[in-house]
């Protein structure tokens, strides 16, 4: 029987990964460790997994592994980066990690146009600590911290990172995908692999994926994907926002 | 020997790119200026790397990316940019990472002042960081000390893989003195890191499931987070034992002996001279490391002949007082004498206060 299905070499067999069911985390690094099997460079890759759910898929990865503080990753991956030039440096944070603590990492970074790829997982909820409001938590979202819904005169408006990203002159792709659903999931996958190929050949990139978190949505898998169509995609409209030849 | 006339953060900026360091990441803070635009320069002519981070916190995780490459790496700040730089400091410790950080020294708390002080004793010997993290801690009282140190700062980050942290002020920062500059280091001679390096695969102390490696302060469980913070509690006893570094002057029979480090110990020995010149028996203690302290010099100290310790500090109140008082017989009184906010210990006034207390 041929085999057509099965898991890259850069995920564990042995291990199980942590991810709430239904949480669009998993996807996202599941997409990221069959394209870094497929480029072929596994072996010279280090990712940075900052704190919070993002990171939970480093425990089932082979890949090298760097922890950073709370958005702090853009930071060390320009350290590591600029002192080893033939490592393949990715950043895969949350939003509460890229566009809050850590909005001047982020930026600078991709200011400067340093050689990695950041892949956002916009989730628009702290998941990790339980549910409360993150930046790019929607208006009228019930969070642990916004009870009653967010409110724009209190708590700002839902940020766009990847449209601020695309405003700066050095990033040389930058868009924004979403894994609710097969079709979309495949979509994602090209764009990780063109954000990886620019990497490659010398440039920042920059994904963002809107996924569903039931957990801190306190919703079912299917809500959750209701939800992600119904309200969060209309803040986060998906496409390709910046391509740099 | 070619002897330069050279400002102290320049001086301690080529001391470093000498030693083999090929990465800096800071951010600009008075007085320390020089440093990073020294190496802004230099660091590329050596095939470094020179980033001017966003911010302080920035630059110390710039230093974390870089160290775990294995290269020798730095970072300089000042005060309250210290205070910044905490968080990547707890990181790289925590992370068993090698990295050297300078602090040219400036009045606090909170903005304080750009004028040079030793207010940051206690942060940079007790807790640079959050959890414990300690790092090494130098005080150099001169240029050609602060050169020696930094040079050697280095090798005490990567033999011991922690943050070497080389505590000076602004006074030794600006100041210029002759100095004798060290030779380059060739870094094909400089330790081999290949076995933990994030950029390498295979066996090693830090990797999982055959070949990966991982560069993280986290632990999965309590008792392995203990294990870790026993680890670290017995590299510092070797510090204790093994690493500790003092000067004696005029000490062999001294009844007043001044507790001093850097630029005010450069006051003590002033003070100790003129002292001397009307027959008092002073002398002086000076820590060049501040962490791990020499307790052993003040614990010799004989209450039956020493008749009072004077810290002289530019801090208000004392510091390095807390650890003098800590190791010197409780029979023998400790003082203290010291300016701050800038306002430079001079040697009339710390002379003339220190009699008083005779
Ligand atoms: S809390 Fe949310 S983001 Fe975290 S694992 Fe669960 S579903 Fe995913």
């Amino acid at each position: 029987m041929e085999k057509i299905f099965g898991l890259p070499s850069t995920v564990l067999e042995q291990m199980t990964h942590q991810f709430c069911p239904g949480c669009g985390h998993g996807i996202v690094d599941s997409l990221l460790m069959h394209e870094l099997e497929e480029m072929g460079v596994k072996e010279n890759t280090a990712i940075v997994w900052p704190v919070g759910c993002s990171p939970m898929a480093g425990s089932v990865s082979t890949i090298n592994q760097v922890s950073a503080a709370h958005g702090r990753a853009a930071a060390v991956a320009t350290g590591l980066k600029r002192s080893s030039k033939d490592t393949f440096v990715i950043c895969y944070q949350g939003d509460g990690d890229l566009a809050a603590i850590g909005t001047a990492e982020t930026i600078h970074a991709a200011n400067r146009g340093e050689n990695i790829t950041v892949i956002f997982g916009n989730n628009s909820i702290y998941g990790m600590t339980g549910g409360q409001m993150a930046p790019t938590t929607m208006l009228g979202q019930l969070s642990t911290t916004t009870q009653s819904g967010r409110n724009s005169e209190q708590h700002g408006n839902p940020i766009r990172m990847a449209e601020i990203i695309a405003g700066l002159e050095a990033p040389k792709f930058v868009a924004r995908y979403s894994v609710h659903d097969a079709k979309h999931v495949m979509q994602t996958k090209q764009g990780i692999k063109k954000a990886l190929e620019v990497n490659k050949n010398g440039g920042y990139s920059f994904i963002e994926v809107v996924t569903m978190c039931p957990t801190g949505w306190k919703m079912t898998p299917e809500q959750s994907v209701k939800k992600i169509v119904e309200e969060n995609l209309k803040v986060f409209p998906l496409g390709v926002l910046k391509e740099v030849d | 020997m070619k002897k330069e006339f050279l400002k102290g953060n320049e001086a301690m900026a080529e001391a470093a790119v000498r030693a083999g360091c090929r990465f800096f990441a800071g951010y600009p803070i008075t007085p320390q200026n020089e440093i990073p635009e020294h190496l802004s320069r230099r660091l590329f002519e050596v095939g470094g790397e020179f980033v001017q981070a966003e911010s302080e916190v920035a630059a110390s995780y710039m230093v974390y990316g870089s160290s775990m490459t294995g290269t020798r790496c730095m970072t300089s700040s000042s005060g309250c940019g210290l205070a910044l730089k905490a968080e990547g400091i707890g990181y790289i410790t925590g992370a068993r990472l090698p990295a050297v950080v300078i602090n040219v020294g400036r009045g606090g708390p909170g903005l304080g002042q750009i004028l040079p002080s030793q207010q940051d004793y206690l942060s940079a010997t007790k807790a640079p960081s959050n959890g414990g993290a300690r790092a090494f801690v130098l005080a150099p009282s001169n240029v050609q000390e602060a050169v020696d140190l930094v040079y050697e700062a280095f090798d005490i980050a990567d033999k011991y893989r922690c943050v070497c942290y080389v505590l000076t002020d602004g006074v030794i920062g600006n100041m210029m003195e002759g100095v004798v500059l060290p030779e380059m280091r060739d870094l094909s001679s400089l330790p081999d890191k290949s076995d933990w390096v994030v950029t390498k695969r295979g066996p090693g102390p830090n990797t999982q499931f055959g070949n990966k490696r991982i560069i993280t302060s986290w632990q999965n469980t309590g008792e392995e987070l203990e294990a870790t913070n026993q680890v670290f509690a017995d590299m510092l006893e070797g510090w204790k034992a093994n690493e500790t570094r003092y000067e004696a002057y005029q000490m062999d029979d001294a009844e007043v002996v001044f507790a001093a480090y850097g630029t005010s110990a450069r006051v003590a020995k002033t003070v100790v001279n003129k002292m001397r010149a009307e027959g008092i028996k002073a002398g002086l203690l000076r820590p060049i490391t501040l962490f791990p302290f020499p307790e052993k010099p003040f614990e010799a100290l004989d209450a039956a002949k020493v008749k009072k310790v004077i810290c002289l500090e530019m801090s208000i109140p004392g510091q390095l007082i807390e650890d003098v008082r800590a190791f010197v017989d409780k029979k023998i009184p400790v003082e203290h004498f010291g300016r701050s906010g800038g306002v430079i210990l001079k040697p009339e006034e710390a002379y003339e206060a220190s009699k008083k207390m005779l």
